[in-house]
């Protein structure tokens, strides 16, 4: 005990702060890194599905994204509660899906291309046939990949 | 105020106390803005639009897993009602046909899986449906090249031993026009 007593007497000297921003700029940077602007604000309520067979998508300039979901609670009035899609931060109809796409592919290079991804992120309430409409355009418009987005279910099944 | 001298202004440093308030003020920025959104999802290839009606009749009936998924949400494989519990385990072993029993597929290459869904049908649903024979083939890909090549299926793999599992066990999932009983919401 006498090691530790000794030396509760002295005055502990300040600890340096000198690497504090050091610190602070690492994280800086790794959540810039990390970091994706929201360039579109959601006007549909969107709760994907969870699943277990997923795949990562992984260049984001490569995807766009599909919304199909009931307006939130602020838009109803405008666009009522039945589901609606949602292409880039505004409410559309399915025939705008192929001026959609070719405005997101025009800003890609040439061989980038066919890598072209979209992602459908689809509400779990929606029916099929609004959704089965979207497929049916995006096949029509050639664009042929796509991602059923959802979110990762620990559980298993009933 | 007295001319430093020189030699002081050597020993000068900047201050960089106000460094770390600069940099938090950053980072609380960066933390707002962030949405750390991997997106993730199940990545299906759509086939290619065209205007004639396919032709299923040519096939036969044991080769084909046929899935219909009402406006109810109900499942009907097969011409019998399911689970979606069960579905992935009955959609390996027509796949596979481990026992050759002759209403299974004659073999991995012939087997189709045939989804079906109503207008009416919950998107939940339908992706749970989907998630599921998709699992069936990821399992039946998993152990294949687990038994090959001593490890589970992955995109990291050479493209030619993935390329040659795929072969072995192709995955045909052909989605029919919907029917259109169901209310829509």
């Amino acid at each position: 005990m006498s090691k530790f007593s000794k030396k509760r007497g002295k005055s502990s000297p300040a600890i340096s702060t000198a690497s504090l921003p050091d610190i602070i700029f690492m994280l800086l940077f790794f959540f810039m890194m990390v970091t994706v602007l929201r360039d579109s604000d959601l006007k549909l309520q969107v709760n994907t599905p969870e699943a277990t067979q997923l795949t990562k998508l992984d260049e984001k300039s490569l995807v766009n994204y599909i919304y199909i979901g009931r307006p939130t609670q602020q838009y109803q009035s405008v666009y009522g509660t039945s589901p609606r899609i949602q292409l880039g931060d505004k409410i559309s109809t399915v025939d705008d899906i192929p001026l959609f796409l070719e405005q997101h592919k025009v800003k890609l290079p040439e061989n980038k291309r066919p890598r072209i991804t979209s992602s459908l992120r689809v509400d779990g309430d929606v029916t099929m046939g609004i959704v089965q409409d979207v497929k049916t355009k995006l096949r029509k418009s050639n664009q042929l990949k796509i991602n059923y987005s959802a979110g990762k279910r620990a559980g298993s099944l009933d | 105020m007295a001319k430093t001298k020189t030699r002081d202004r050597m020993n000068n440093e900047i201050n960089a106390g106000s460094m770390a308030d600069i940099a938090f003020l950053l980072l609380i920025f960066f933390l707002v803005t962030t949405t750390i959104a991997e997106d993730k999802g199940i990545l299906v290839k759509l086939p290619p639009w065209s205007d004639e009606e396919p032709d299923i009749t040519r096939l036969k009936e044991r080769n084909v897993f046929s899935v219909l998924v009402n406006a109810q949400n109900q499942l009907l494989v097969r011409e019998e009602p399911a689970r979606i519990g069960e579905l992935r385990e009955r959609a390996k072993e027509f796949i596979m046909n481990p026992t050759k029993r002759p209403d299974l597929a004659e073999g991995p290459r012939n087997a189709i899986i045939s989804l079906k869904n109503d207008r009416g049908t919950n998107y939940d649903t339908y992706l749970a449906v989907y998630n599921e024979l998709k699992g069936a083939y990821d399992e039946l890909w998993d152990e294949l090249s687990e038994r090959r090549y001593g490890q589970p299926y992955s995109e990291e793999m050479p493209f030619a031993q993935r390329k040659a599992i795929r072969d072995e066990i192709p995955m045909v999932l052909s989605e029919a026009e919907p029917t259109n009983f169901g209310e829509e919401q």
